[in-house]
């Protein structure tokens, strides 16, 4: 029963973006299209999850002076990790994730994750909290890239949803919010997340 | 010429916090009083004008194709090494600040730690490595002048929404809103009066 807690928390109520404001770094620049937010959501939740297992099965074995250190290779052995593996089979999204991908090892989550949870639980647990955290990251991403995609480029996942006859050019009445494609757009769409998550939730609101 | 319209264009136009959301959890963790601002700022800006060169001369002679041994490729050990030089350093500077000038390190001390995983100053690094490939940085002069530019950015950007949450405290706000929300709708709106800039060309 714990362990589904651990699953499900991160979701809504302790999500790591919204309420916890970790990893937003990377979380906003890969948000333009559903495909490399999907990726990007992926490939933190595995490093988050196998990060967890790894340091908790390590926790009683390193000196606590030295733990940043050991975190710090053990995050970024995991990173090339998937930074190979995304050049491998999708090379076109990771092009397009550039930086980002090398960025997930100072994403606040995993460090956050890790010193607040992996290290002080059994190595089961904390595989389930990364896992949970990844996908409550993974869920904002897409929100954001839902909304920046279909009113920004009218697809989504590259698949036209807003009808052709409809634009300007064809004799409609709609074209595409630019706007929606510039980063200032990520944060205003996250901040109105938050914004309604916590009407929702009154316990998280700030006094 | 060049040199200063990569200086111009890392602290404004490629601003990294309202470009590309580089260091946005320290940005809005931190970001409460101006005094604490300027603080971090100004360590932001020193270990970037420090770690950017540093990266660079690893890059330019340990990592890139043919550079240390003729035939060996070690670029996918970038990311290994940049965050080893920037943890390292980090925990350098720490001891250097607390051994020589103890009221700086009472002022400096508590933001350092934060620094290492601070996501502008490896983003400032990696960047450096894809203008290298694309050719905008050209010599470790250069790269001086980016890490120092692309620092500033984001000391001014953190200040200035500093000077704003401050403001803010007298406001009516939704009590939803409170906090991170409008913190993160007041960001957005800054990027887009820094957009202004995104036509300027030295």
């Amino acid at each position: 029963m714990s362990n589904l807690k651990n699953l499900t928390g991160p979701l809504s109520s302790n999500n790591p973006v919204i309420v916890q404001i970790l990893g937003i770094c990377s979380a906003l620049a890969v948000t333009v299209k559903m495909e490399p937010a999907f990726v990007m959501g992926v490939s933190v939740m595995v490093v988050t999850a196998f990060a967890n297992l790894v340091m908790s099965l390590l926790r009683n074995g390193i000196p606590s002076r030295i733990r940043i250190i050991v975190q710090l290779v053990v995050i970024a052995a995991l990173v090339i990790i998937v930074d190979q593996v995304l050049k491998a089979f999708v090379y076109d999204v990771s092009k397009q994730l550039s930086v980002y991908v090398g960025l997930i090892i100072t994403n606040c989550i995993i460090m956050g994750r890790v010193e607040a949870y992996a290290l002080g639980n059994k190595p089961l647990d904390s595989f389930l909290d990364g896992i949970g955290n990844g996908l409550g990251y993974a869920a904002i991403l897409l929100i954001v890239a839902f909304f920046r995609e279909l009113f920004g480029s009218g697809t989504l996942f590259g698949i036209q949803i807003i009808p052709q006859s409809w634009y300007i050019a064809n004799g409609g009445f709609y074209s595409n919010v630019g706007i929606m494609l510039f980063p200032p757009m990520a944060l205003i769409i996250v901040g109105v997340i938050i914004w309604i998550h916590r009407s929702f939730n009154k316990d998280l609101q700030e006094k | 010429m060049e040199t200063l319209n990569l200086f111009i264009r890392s602290i404004f136009i490629d601003n990294m916090v309202f470009a590309f959301f580089f260091g946005m959890c320290s940005y809005i963790a931190v970001s409460k009083s101006v005094k604490t601002a300027m603080g971090l700022g100004a360590a932001v800006v020193f270990v970037m004008t420090m770690t950017v060169p540093l990266n660079y001369l690893l890059n330019e002679y340990v990592l890139a194709p043919n550079a240390l041994v003729e035939g060996v490729d070690l670029s996918f050990l970038t990311f290994i090494v940049f965050i080893a030089v920037i943890a390292s350093f980090v925990q350098l500077v720490e001891m250097v600040v607390e051994k020589f000038s103890p009221s700086l390190y009472n002022q400096l001390g508590i933001f350092l730690p934060l620094i290492a995983v601070n996501c502008a100053i490896m983003g400032g690094s990696l960047f450096m490595q894809q203008k290298v490939v694309s050719g905008e940085i050209d010599g470790l002069w250069q790269s001086i002048v980016y890490g120092l530019g692309s620092g500033i950015g984001w000391w001014l950007a953190i200040v200035m929404m500093a000077a704003i949450r401050e403001r803010l405290q007298y406001s009516h706000i939704p009590a939803a809103l409170k906090g991170p929300g409008i913190a993160f709708i007041i960001t957005g709106l800054m990027g887009i009066a820094f957009m202004i800039f995104s036509g300027i060309k030295l």
